[in-house]
C-alpha cells in the first residue's frame, strides 16, 4: 500500500463568515458532525420519554398519565393510553432509535467530526455533498415526525412495518393512514442521506489520508467508519427501493407485498400477485447490516479510547481491524434469523443459522483481546475509560442471548418473546449508547475546548451502569416465560404473574432515564463553563490530538502533518514519554 | 474506582446467573407437552450451559484484571497478554468453533424433525384461520373433507370464518368450525394455517410450537401433544390494536373424552 502522495490540503477555501454559513449551512465536517450529533441528542430525549410512557403502561395499564389527553385525545382519553396508541409510541420509538439515535450519532456524528482529522485531511472528500447529507436527514427526522401530527397519528406496524399490515392502508388499523406513509416516506429520504454521507467516508479514508498515513497506521475508529460506510451502501440502498415499493403498495394500487384474498371488515381488496414475504426479506436484508451500523462504530469508538487510558498498546489491533471487517462481511449472510418461524422454507433457516453463529467468532475475538488489554494495564479510570469497560461487559451479555436466538429450534420458543427485546437493548440500546457515552466524554475537550465535569460524568456512569442491568437483565427471564413483546398490555393467564417483573422493569427505566439528565445538564454546563481544554488533555496519540481544542475550521491551520507512527504507542519503553503521538519523528532503539 | 467498578460487575454478574440457575424454582420455562420438546428443551439447557460459563468467565476475568490494574502503583511498566492475541483468537476458534459445530449437528436433527420429515399418515388434520383478531378451528366433519375456502364468501356477522360455500360445495357442509382447538393426547395432528389479513403467529409455549401465519401461504405445521391439559395459544405477531387480546385455546383430551366432544360439535 503506497503511501497516499503529498498533495495540498483539499478545498482551499477561506474560513467561512457569517452565521448561516459558519453554523447553519455550514460545508465544515466539524460543523456537519455537531449538527448530526445535536440531532441524534433532540432524538434519544424523544425517544426517550416515549419508552417511558410505553414503560408506565406497560407496568399499570389502566394509569391514567397527566396531559396524555392533551397529547393526544384519540389516543388517550381520560389520561389512559389505548392499545392502538400503545403501539404507535412503540412503533416510532423503535424508528426514532434505530435510525436517528444509533446511525446517526455513533456513526454520522462522531465519524463526521474525527474521520477527516483522523486520516490528516483538511475536512471530507465532499464537503458540499455532506452538508447535503445533513439537511436530507433533518428533512427525513421532521417527515417522521410529522406522523405524530397527521390524521390518524403515527403507524402502529413496529419499526419493522411488516406487511400486510403496513401496506393496506387505513383499513388495517389506526394510523396506518397518512402515519404511515410519511414513516415510508421519513425512511426513504432518511436512506438518502446516509448514501451520501457513507459515499463521503469511503472517498474520504481511501483518499485523503495525509502523508505516512498508511491504512496500517489508521485509528481503530477510522477503520470502523470507513467499515461501516461500506456496509452501509448496500444496506441503505435496498431499503430505500423497499420504501417506495411500500408506498407504491400503499397509494398506487400495486401488490408487491399483497397477495389476492386478503380481507377486512368482510371487504375483500383487488390486489393480487404479491408476498409478504418479499418485505421481510428486503427489510432485514437491510435490517441485519443496520444493527452492525449500530454498533460497529462504537465498537471502534472505545476500541480507540481504551488504550489511552490503558496507557498501554492495544491488543493485537489488526486482528481486531480483522474481526471488524468479518463482521461487517458477514452481516449480510444473516439475515434470515429474523425470519426463522416467518414462513419461508424451514431449511433456510439451517442455512441462515450457520453464519449466525459464526459471527460470534470474531465478536468473541473482538471481546477477548478488550479484556486482555486491561490485562498488565494501571489504568486511568476517567469517565470515558469506565464507559469503555462497560461497553464490554454489556457487549459480553448482549452477544450471548444472541447464541440462544441464533439457533432455529430454540427461537421457535423464545421469537417475538422478551427475550428477543431484553438481546437487541443490550447490544443497540446499551453498548452503543456507552460507545456514544465514552466518545462524548473523551472527545468533548475537543470539539468544544472545554473539559467535562468528571464527577458528574461518574455518577451518570455508575447510575447507567447499574440501571441498565436491572432494566434488560430480567427480560431475559420474562422472555423464557414465555412473555410476548409488542403486547399493548397483558391480560394472559400467563403473563399476569409477570407484571410485578414488569412494574421493576419500569421503575428501573424511570430511574435511569433521570440519571440521563445528569449527562445532559453536563454537556450544557460544559459548553459554557467547563474548564479550558488543553490540545492534548489525555496525552493520545492520534492526529486529532495534533491540533487545537476545538480545532480551526481547515482541521490544522495550513499545515499538512506528516505521520511517523502508528497509532496506539502508549507506554513504549525506552520512549521519552508514556506515549508517542502520530506525528511525531522519534524512534525508539529496540532492548 | 477500579475496585468500584470490580465489586460492582462481580454483583451483577451473580445476581443475573442467580436467576438463571434458579430458573427451575423460580418456574421462568413452562412445562413442556408434546413430543419434540425435550429436543428443544434439551438444546435450550446445553445453550445456557454453555453460554452461561462463558458470561461468568468474561465478566469476572474482566473484573480480575481491572482490580488488579487498580491496585499499580505510580511507574508500573504495562505488561501484554502473555502470547499476544494468538490465544485470543486461537481460544474463540476452538471453544467457539466447537460450541457451534455442536449445537447446529444437534440442533439441526431436531429442526428436522420438526420441520422436514412427512407428517403421520393417521395425523389428525385440523385447519386454521387467522384474522384480526381472533383464531378459528376448522374440523373436516365425518366425510374428512375439507371444504374449499372462497376469501370473498368470508362474512363475520353470519359466522362464516373461513369463507364457506355450503350451498354449492357437498365437502363443505359437514366442516366443523369452532374457537376453541381440542385434540386428542398422543395423537399426532396436522395444521393448515391461513390468515385472512396481516400476519398472525400461532404460539403454544407448552408445546414448544410457533409458526408465523401468512396471507397468501398455506403453512404446514405438525406436533403430537403427550399430557392433557389446558393450553394457551397467544399471537405473537403485531397484526393490530387487538393483537394483545388475540389468543384461543387448545385443549388436549384424552381420545374417548374428544370424540364426544367432536360429535357435540358436529351436532350444532
Amino acid at each position: 500500500m503506497s503511501e497516499a502522495a503529498a498533495h495540498p490540503a483539499v478545498h482551499q477555501h477561506t474560513a467561512p463568515t457569517g452565521f448561516i454559513r459558519k453554523y447553519v449551512f455550514s460545508v465544515d465536517h466539524k460543523v456537519i458532525g455537531l449538527q448530526y450529533y445535536g440531532l441524534a441528542i433532540v432524538a434519544v430525549v424523544i425517544g426517550m420519554a416515549l419508552s417511558w410512557l410505553m414503560r408506565l403502561h406497560l407496568g399499570w395499564a389502566t394509569l391514567p398519565i397527566p396531559g396524555l389527553e392533551k397529547l393526544s385525545p384519540a389516543g388517550a382519553p381520560g389520561n389512559v393510553m389505548t392499545p392502538e396508541y400503545y403501539l404507535s409510541l412503540m412503533t416510532m420509538h423503535g424508528t426514532i432509535m434505530v435510525f436517528f439515535v444509533l446511525t446517526t450519532a455513533p456513526f454520522a456524528g462522531f465519524g463526521n467530526y474525527f474521520l477527516p482529522i483522523q486520516v490528516g485531511a483538511a475536512d471530507m472528500a465532499f464537503p458540499r455533498m455532506n452538508m447535503m447529507s445533513f439537511w436530507v436527514t433533518f428533512v427525513a427526522f421532521l417527515a417522521l415526525m410529522s406522523a405524530f401530527f397527521v390524521p390518524g397519528g403515527p403507524p402502529i406496524s413496529g419499526w419493522t412495518a411488516y406487511a400486510p399490515l403496513s401496506a393496506v392502508g387505513q383499513t388495517s388499523g389506526p394510523g396506518e393512514g397518512w402515519g404511515q406513509t410519511m414513516w415510508a416516506v421519513s425512511i426513504a429520504i432518511f436512506c438518502v442521506g446516509q448514501l451520501l454521507g457513507s459515499l463521503n467516508f469511503i472517498a474520504t479514508t481511501l483518499d485523503l489520508r495525509t502523508r505516512g498515513m498508511s491504512l496500517a497506521r489508521l485509528p481503530l475508529s477510522t477503520w470502523a467508519w470507513f467499515i461501516t460506510s461500506v456496509i452501509g451502501l448496500m444496506a441503505f440502498a435496498v431499503l430505500l427501493p423497499a420504501c417506495i415499493l411500500l408506498i407504491l403498495d400503499r397509494t398506487a394500487g400495486t401488490s408487491f407485498f399483497l397477495p389476492s384474498g386478503l380481507v377486512f371488515g368482510d371487504q375483500m381488496l383487488p390486489h393480487s400477485g404479491g408476498s409478504p414475504l418479499l418485505w421481510q426479506h428486503l427489510f432485514w436484508f437491510f435490517g441485519h447490516p443496520e444493527v452492525y451500523i449500530a454498533i460497529l462504530p462504537a465498537i471502534g469508538i472505545i476500541s480507540h479510547i481504551l488504550p489511552a487510558f490503558l496507557r498501554k498498546p492495544p491488543l493485537g489491533p489488526r486482528v481486531l481491524v480483522g474481526c471488524i471487517a468479518s463482521i461487517g462481511f458477514l452481516s449480510y449472510m444473516v439475515w434470515g434469523h429474523h425470519m426463522f418461524v416467518s414462513g419461508m422454507n424451514p431449511f433456510s433457516a439451517i442455512l441462515f443459522s450457520v453464519p449466525t453463529l459464526v459471527i460470534t467468532i470474531p465478536a468473541t475475538i473482538a471481546t477477548l483481546l478488550w479484556i486482555g488489554s486491561v490485562y498488565g494495564s494501571r489504568m486511568q479510570f476517567t469517565t470515558a475509560a469506565l464507559f469503555c469497560l462497560g461497553f464490554i461487559s454489556v457487549f459480553t451479555t448482549g452477544g450471548l442471548s444472541g447464541f440462544f436466538l441464533a439457533q432455529p429450534t430454540i427461537d421457535t420458543y423464545l421469537h417475538a418473546t422478551y427475550f428477543v427485546v431484553a438481546h437487541f437493548h443490550f447490544v443497540m440500546a446499551v453498548a452503543a449508547i456507552f460507545g456514544m457515552f465514552a466518545g462524548t466524554y473523551f472527545w468533548m475537550p475537543k470539539m468544544v475546548g472545554r473539559m467535562m465535569n468528571e464527577t458528574l460524568g461518574k455518577i451518570h456512569f455508575w447510575l447507567t451502569f447499574v440501571g441498565v442491568y436491572c432494566i434488560f437483565m430480567p427480560m431475559h427471564y420474562i422472555g423464557l416465560a414465555g412473555n410476548v413483546r409488542r403486547y399493548a398490555a397483558f391480560t394472559d393467564n400467563f403473563l399476569v404473574p409477570l407484571i410485578p417483573v414488569h412494574k421493576f422493569i419500569t421503575i428501573a427505566a424511570l430511574l435511569t432515564g433521570a440519571a440521563q439528565f445528569l449527562f445532559l445538564f453536563n454537556l450544557i454546563w460544559t459548553r459554557f463553563r467547563g474548564p479550558k481544554a488543553a490540545d492534548n488533555p489525555w496525552g493520545a496519540t492520534s492526529l486529532e490530538w495534533s491540533t487545537t481544542s476545538p480545532p480551526p475550521f481547515d482541521n490544522f491551520g495550513g499545515r499538512q502533518l506528516v505521520v511517523h507512527q502508528e497509532a496506539y504507542l502508549y507506554g513504549v519503553e525506552g520512549a521519552s514519554a508514556d506515549f508517542i503521538m502520530q506525528t511525531s519523528s522519534e524512534t525508539v532503539e529496540k532492548p | 474506582m477500579g475496585k468500584t467498578f470490580t465489586i460492582v460487575l462481580v454483583a451483577i454478574t451473580v445476581v443475573s446467573a442467580a436467576f438463571f440457575i434458579f430458573h427451575g424454582q423460580l418456574l421462568w420455562l413452562p412445562e413442556d407437552v408434546s413430543v419434540h420438546g425435550p429436543g428443544i428443551d434439551h438444546q435450550l439447557m446445553e445453550t445456557m450451559v454453555g453460554t452461561g460459563i462463558l458470561f461468568l468467565l468474561g465478566q469476572l476475568v474482566l473484573c480480575v484484571f481491572v482490580w488488579q490494574s487498580s491496585g499499580r502503583k505510580e511507574g508500573w511498566k504495562p505488561r501484554t497478554f502473555p502470547g499476544g492475541p494468538k490465544p485470543m483468537v486461537i481460544s474463540a476458534i476452538l471453544a467457539v468453533g466447537l460450541e457451534i459445530l455442536a449445537l447446529s449437528f444437534v440442533g439441526s436433527k431436531v429442526w428436522a424433525g420438526m420441520y422436514m420429515n412427512t407428517p403421520d399418515s393417521q395425523a389428525l388434520h385440523i385447519d386454521v384461520q387467522a384474522g384480526q383478531f381472533a383464531f378459528y378451528f376448522r374440523y373436516a366433519g365425518p366425510d374428512s373433507k375439507f371444504g374449499e375456502l372462497h376469501p370473498e364468501k368470508i362474512n363475520q356477522a353470519d359466522g362464516n370464518f373461513f369463507g364457506l360455500d355450503p350451498r354449492n360445495d357437498v365437502a363443505a357442509r359437514d366442516d366443523v368450525v369452532t374457537a376453541t382447538m381440542a385434540i386428542p393426547v398422543d395423537r399426532p395432528i396436522q395444521l393448515t394455517m391461513h390468515s385472512q389479513d396481516v400476519i398472525h403467529s400461532f404460539y403454544v409455549r407448552e408445546l414448544r410450537i410457533h409458526q408465523d401465519i401468512v396471507p397468501g401461504l398455506m403453512i404446514p405445521l405438525h406436533f403430537t401433544a403427550n399430557k392433557t391439559g389446558r393450553f394457551e395459544i397467544a399471537c405473537t405477531q403485531l397484526c393490530g390494536l387487538g393483537h394483545y387480546e388475540m389468543r384461543a385455546f387448545l385443549e388436549v383430551m384424552p381420545q374417548d373424552k374428544f370424540d364426544a366432544w367432536l360429535k357435540q360439535q358436529e351436532s350444532q
